[in-house]
């Protein structure tokens, strides 16, 4: 290989990573719009309707607003971690979109072999985006110990708690998909769901799709498990930011947010295809996209319906609800799979696998 | 050429950060510096084709042991300043001990046995090997007692620590919540007559 082909590697590579993360901060900046429009409307009012055509340049408005404020820094903070922190939440956000396949495409038949879209294709895709997806932890915690604030620190002590018990019931959700599809590698997931939305897991495994979703809320701090930054309790370990600091914490939640959307469509929801597989002629990605947007919605939508649980009682949903179903799930999805009768019907939705 | 280079970088950054985790005094900087170690950690075993376990490290060190050290490190609020006033009176005995580690590893590595000619180069495994399968049949086959007895020592530790942590006061309300959900409003109220 020469320098030559190593700089055109590098640059396509660069592309590629533009070409998820420029998506992904429009994505950003017009959920928040969405969001307050679908409140708006679910609350029988208005929403941001001034600035631009129906509000549209909102988004720009806020963010060139945050942009224009000021830092502030405490005195007593330790300023090398205090800066650090928010990049530190936003970081694992973006970069566990590397392996989010968002379709396969022979690009117009340009290509003889089918291409998956994604910058990577690991084999272990699942456990990268878990890995890294846990990292936005230290984010909260730095965040939190670096302000030198009794709030923030009890903020982010709240935060990380909440995140380390909701991430276990995530996985072992995951751990059931994985025994479904007999692989780790995002794309293999979604071809094993191939064929109509009776082939998708969320038949199979609904309960571990209600787990999942629900603690990908509480894992990204969304209502009713935002209490991670709530007024009544000192907006928890971000008291102490402003502007642009401030800003990139909730560019990271509402990255999050998109990424647990997509993933829940590509584990449940059977990724880029159709529903109906005559369907299939619309671009998988409009499908994958679409599915996403609604669970995005659904995110919404839980927001302007439900009340905030109280700290014990969002505890006792992940350790002494969520965590004993995903156990008996996985119990009853490996007991179907070695039962020779039940294993008929299980293995109608591993096709890789069984019969 | 590439792959030399990353080798050296993840190596080289190991151990700058390692050094980092016990020069430094901040106990929080310290903890971040080996979250850093075990992350070059991690690249060093993409290298050699492990990406199971390079990603389990990340999953399982990064993302939840360091998790823990962290609580307990901001927790204790440990003064360093006060622990380092008898470095001196240690400073004999640690340092022998560090030479004679350091001795023993320069006699490992030169005793030949992890030569280039001791351990050939077993090149990069094809595309199609998938290491979490191969790891997973060696597992549940060859060292399936090993595993397992793993699995109970694990569980055992589990409850150990649920019993000795657990302690429940007499004078703490406790609250049912299906007690609280089947409340009816006959058992809160009652009419008077006056």
């Amino acid at each position: 290989m020469t320098w030559l082909d190593t700089g055109i590697t590098a640059g396509i590579w660069a592309l590629e990573i533009l070409a998820i993360a420029v998506p992904v901060a429009l994505g950003v900046a017009y959920i928040t719009y969405f969001e307050r429009r679908v409140i708006g409307w679910i609350q029988v009012r208005k929403g941001c309707n001034r600035v631009g055509y129906a509000g549209l340049l909102q988004p720009i408005a806020d963010g060139l607003k945050l942009f224009m404020k000021e830092t502030i820094i405490p005195t007593s903070a330790n300023k090398l971690l205090f800066v650090l922190a928010p990049m530190l939440a936003l970081t694992p956000a973006l970069i566990a979109f590397a392996v989010v396949p968002f379709g396969e495409t022979t690009l117009f038949g340009l290509w003889d072999t089918v291409h998956v879209m994604a910058i990577a294709n690991l084999n272990v895709g699942v456990l990268y985006v878990m890995a890294i997806s846990s990292l936005s932890v230290y984010g909260v915690l730095m965040a939190g110990w670096a302000s030198n604030s009794k709030y923030t620190f009890l903020g982010a002590m709240r935060a990380t708690c909440q995140m380390v018990s909701y991430e276990i019931s995530m996985g072992f959700a995951i751990v059931c998909v994985l025994m479904m599809a007999g692989s780790m590698n995002l794309n293999e997931i979604v071809h094993a769901q191939a064929g109509g939305f009776w082939h998708w897991y969320l038949l199979p495994l609904f309960p571990m799709f209600l787990v999942y979703f629900i603690s990908g809320c509480a894992e990204v701090a969304r209502t009713p498990f935002d209490l991670i930054e709530t007024e009544e309790l000192v907006s928890g370990y971000f008291t102490e930011y402003s502007g642009m600091w401030f800003a990139t914490f909730s560019l990271a939640e509402y990255g999050a947010m998109i990424l647990i959307s997509l993933l829940t469509s590509i584990l449940f929801l059977g990724g880029w295809y159709a529903p109906l597989p005559f369907l299939d002629v619309i671009p998988g990605t409009v499908w994958l996209l679409g599915k996403t947007c609604f669970l995005i919605f659904v995110f919404i939508w839980f927001r302007a319906t439900f009340p905030r649980y109280r700290y014990d009682q969002m505890m006792r949903l992940g350790w002494k609800v969520f965590l004993p179903l995903t156990l008996i799930w996985l119990a009853v999805i490996g007991i179907a799979i070695y039962t020779p009768g039940l294993s008929d019907i299980i293995n109608f939705w591993r096709p890789g696998v069984g019969a | 050429m590439l792959e030399l280079a990353f080798f050296y970088m993840f190596a080289g950054l190991a151990v700058v950060s390692a050094l980092g985790v016990v020069l430094t005094s901040n106990t929080i900087h310290s903890v971040m510096f080996l979250i850093f170690c075990f992350f070059n950690a991690a690249g060093l075993f993409f290298l050699l084709d492990a990406e199971f376990i390079g990603i389990i490290l990340i999953l399982i060190y990064v993302g939840a042991v360091m998790v823990l050290f962290m609580f307990v490190v901001m927790m204790l609020e440990v003064n360093f300043a006060k622990l380092r006033e008898g470095m001196l009176q240690y400073l004999p005995l640690g340092g022998m001990i560090a030479l004679a580690l350091f001795i023993e590893i320069i006699a490992a590595t030169g005793s030949g046995v992890f030569s280039p000619e001791g351990i050939p180069d077993p090149g990069h495994a094809a595309q199609s090997v998938n290491n979490t399968v191969e790891i997973g049949k060696l597992l549940y086959t060859r060292y399936l007692l090993g595993f397992e007895i793993a699995a109970i020592i694990l569980l055992v530790a589990l409850v150990g620590s649920i019993v000795l942590t657990l302690r429940t006061r007499k004078d703490v309300k406790y609250q049912n919540i299906s007690r609280q959900v089947n409340v009816r409003p006959e058992d809160r109220m009652h009419k008077v007559k006056m």
